[in-house]
């Protein structure tokens, strides 16, 4: 294209006049031209490396063979390759004897605060510390017990989980549709006092009866609990639900449900020995 | 005839849309019905009483001059939407920083509040910047009076019913979970109408026109007319569940629906916020600077250029997905190959400047207008780097994406209408200048430092958080939770609040300052309406 009018830098105007706006007759600038030209270049090259150009029953495949799906298995292909051995090792050791091996307990670890992070963190807090009807990890107060054989059937097989024959599985009455509403006012006041908190004396003296005949066949006569049913503890002060007196109360008249998934259904028995293994070393490992 | 013809279309739509209310099978669509029905009977009694017994009086015709009460129009819903979308996208931003203002309420939920901010800045915002801007360039660079006489007005309103029910299905309730295309069936249909009007004046209006070719700018808004239409009918193919109610499904399932989905998504970016825009650009920059446009020939290649490439963009959006290789491969080069092009527009609007920068010191509309040419060319820079794969790995799902669109919104259609806007209140009124320089002075930096803060937060956390997902210790585990990386987002989600807030503050500014000019003295001496030729 010749530039015609270089010596007077007047490139002229194309004529039109609209609304007073004229056009003028400028080229178009090489930088931008050749940039242009050169993306269409490199775009030719790319479509003839990468798969690009739709055919009747696919696509052109690309000279260099690339695929997304087969660039991501190759990747978790290599971890698993370079992590095989010690997996072989976590599945197959007795799992007392993890702890007593360094390597193989920092493996299980890293691993599986990788899959809390994934699948626990949303229910029992980034930092384990649980909430309001999620157990905290961080302690050593367990609803069915802290061992790692306990902490990895839980993991397994769930809570209250039905689809899953081995779930962990315990139902507190409605006490509501069994006792009086004194009564479990009553019974609400044995249990502040069994817990060391402020209590009406005179009512607690016939919620302990109460308390006799209805609780005791599952959280013990002391109120201590029993992990092999998942009956919580009363006398200490860690509570899923609230240990208040409305709390209390309504957790006699309606007991909660909660419900833990089986997550041997979706993850493998690595995975959840490394979860058993991580969620044991937080703090309150048996 | 025509009257009669009109008032039972109307009866007849209040009649169905109270059929509708008492029918309805969800809230969204029965409060809907309401609005519908309140207006076809307001249309219906207002219409009826201006009917003239006798024809009119053939001692005076059909006015010649050009038609500006639909742009004046335009320009107050222009400024109106505008405040209530940036509001809306200030108090969202804030939301994310400070979950409380969710305020437990289903209505004033994020979910719920962020399409009624993304569908009021660009298509109430926008939209209606878009339609009073074209309505008045189409005018003055073909020297003819709108086509189609009250037709017009039925595309003001109508846009407006438009925006009014989307915005209440949104807070009810309804939506397709479309993004930019959440309105349901029912309003998509009454939109369909009302575009199809806009088409059908714009394009009168060319084909009448006195000058022997046609202006740049209305072939940019006339490719953003046209390909909206398209993009906006075969995106909302769905069939109702029932007519009474808002609910619909969708005519295409998995991957075809994504696919269809972010076609339409990049093109309502390609030709509603970048072509339509460039038509403006096209007409007010040189306006304003009073200087010929730089390159016709550029304006030509780069113009089809960009219709022609846009289109093949959208399937970046779905890289690593379930879309096959291939479709994800063509659409990242083709945005590659779209940055040219774009930036053919940029050229031609900085360059036209040149004789004129001097005016740059003294004008702050002018430098509003370079400006938003300025974070145009960024932005447009920016989308083909986030296309290609290796960044997008990075990128994609990040506050980055939101940063990108932000500084394309904020700083390129934001600032240019801001100068649209400048342009024209004056002329349309009827007044000398503008009341004050030193406010457009004031809402220039405003906006412009909020932008800056925007979109500097939003880099730093898009980068930030995408480095995390994407950690892995030695052993190949991950090292950071979603939640790890929401909290290390919060102090930027601050920051950008602030950004929204200084640009909220600018629009006010502009507000005030364009209501004093409207309404103030000082008429200009020669008449801004110049009859047609």
């Amino acid at each position: 294209m010749k530039r015609k009018s270089e010596e007077t830098n007047d490139p002229g105007t194309t004529g039109h006049v609209w609304d007073g706006i004229e056009e003028l007759n400028n080229p178009l600038p090489r930088w931008w031209l050749w940039t242009f030209y050169l993306t269409i270049i490199w775009g030719i090259g790319y479509t003839i490396m990468y798969p690009a150009w739709p055919l009747i029953t696919g696509a052109t495949p690309g000279v260099l063979g690339y695929s997304s799906r087969a660039e991501v298995r190759a990747d978790i292909n290599a971890v698993n390759a370079a992590n095989a051995a010690i997996d072989q090792r976590l599945v197959s050791a007795p799992l007392a004897s993890i702890s007593n091996d360094p390597e193989l307990q920092r493996y299980a670890t890293a691993g599986g605060g990788a899959l809390y992070r994934t699948y626990c963190s949303q229910c029992h807090g980034a930092g384990a510390a649980g909430g309001p009807g999620y157990p905290n990890l961080l302690d050593d107060d367990w609803l069915w017990g802290g061992t790692l054989a306990d902490i990895q059937a839980t993991l397994a097989h769930g809570v209250r989980w039905e689809e899953d024959p081995d779930t962990r599985y315990s139902q507190m009455p409605a006490f509501a549709e069994i006792l009086s509403a004194e009564e479990i006012g009553q019974v609400a006041e044995h249990v502040l006092a069994i817990s060391g908190q402020e209590f009406d004396a005179a009512a607690e003296a016939a919620g302990k009866t109460v308390y006799a005949d209805n609780c005791s066949g599952c959280h013990g006569d002391g109120g201590k609990g029993d992990q092999g049913q998942g009956a919580p503890n009363l006398t200490d002060v860690i509570w899923l639900y609230g240990g208040d007196r409305e709390a209390l109360t309504t957790s006699i008249a309606k007991p909660h449900f909660g419900i833990m998934p089986a997550w041997s259904q979706k993850l493998t028995p690595l995975q959840i020995r490394q979860l058993a293994v991580y969620v044991h070393q937080l703090g309150g490992g048996q | 005839m025509v009257d009669v013809i009109l008032l039972s279309l109307l009866g007849l739509v209040a009649l169905f849309s109270s059929m509708a209310i008492n029918f309805a099978q969800d809230l969204a669509f029965q409060v809907q019905g309401i609005v519908v029905l309140a207006t076809s009977a307001f249309m219906f009694i207002w219409y009826l009483r201006r009917i003239e017994p006798v024809p009119a009086d053939p001692a005076h015709p059909a006015p010649r001059s050009y038609m500006d009460g639909v742009v004046r129009a335009g320009v107050i819903a222009t400024a109106f939407w505008g405040m209530v979308g940036f509001l809306a996208g200030t108090y969202i931003a804030f939301q994310l920083a400070f979950p409380a203002l969710n305020l437990d309420l289903p209505f004033t939920t994020f979910g719920r509040l962020r399409p009624l901010h993304t569908s009021a800045v660009i298509f109430a915002f926008g939209g209606n910047a878009l339609i009073a801007t074209s309505f008045y360039v189409v005018q003055r660079t073909s020297a003819a009076r709108l086509w189609g006489g009250n037709l017009a007005w039925f595309v003001f309103w109508g846009y407006q019913l438009f925006i009014v029910l989307a915005a209440l299905g949104y807070v009810l309730g309804a939506t397709q979970g479309k993004e930019y295309a959440e309105p349901e069936w029912h309003v998509d249909i009454w939109l369909t109408i009302v575009w199809l009007a806009y088409l059908a004046v714009f394009l009168g209006t060319i084909i009448k026109r006195q000058e022997p070719h046609i202006y740049v700018a209305n072939w940019f808004y006339l490719a953003f007319i046209v390909t909206v239409a398209m993009l906006h009918v075969v995106n909302n193919l769905s069939v109702p569940v029932s007519i009474w109610g808002s609910k619909s499904v969708q005519v295409f399932a998995g991957v075809q629906d994504a696919l269809t989905q972010w076609w339409y998504g990049h093109n309502a970016v390609g030709f509603f916020l970048t072509a339509g825009f460039l038509g403006m650009m096209y007409y007010f920059v040189p306006k304003q600077a009073e200087r010929p446009i730089y390159s016709y020939k550029l304006s030509i290649i780069h113009f089809w250029a960009l219709i022609f490439l846009y289109i093949w963009a959208g399937p970046h959006h779905l890289h690593y997905t379930a879309l096959p290789d291939w479709a994800q491969t063509l659409g990242m080069v083709f945005s590659v190959i779209l940055w040219m092009p774009s930036w053919g527009g940029m050229i031609n609007g900085l360059m036209t400047l040149s004789g004129a920068w001097d005016k740059l010191r003294t004008d702050p509309v002018l430098r509003m207008m370079v400006v938003s040419i300025g974070f145009y060319g960024m932005a447009t820079f920016e989308g083909p780097m986030m296309s290609i794969r290796a960044v997008n790995s990075l990128s994609h799902y990040t506050d980055w994406t939101i940063g990108h669109v932000h500084s394309g919104a904020l700083g390129w259609n934001g600032m240019i209408t801001f100068g649209a806007l400048y342009f024209l209140v004056p002329r349309l009124w009827n007044k000398e200048r503008l009341y004050s320089l030193s406010m457009v002075n004031w809402h220039f930096w405003l906006a412009t430092i909020g932008i800056v803060l925007y979109a500097a937060s939003m880099w730093v956390t898009g980068i930030m958080e995408g480095l995390m997902w994407r950690e892995v210790d030695a052993q190949g585990f991950l090292v950071n939770s979603f939640a790890d990386t929401v909290s290390a987002k919060f102090p930027m989600y601050v920051v950008r609040g602030l950004g929204g807030v200084l640009y909220l503050a600018g629009a006010i500014i502009m507000c005030v300052n364009l209501w004093k000019t409207a309404v103030g003295a000082a008429p200009r001496v020669s008449s801004a309406t110049v009859p047609a030729e």
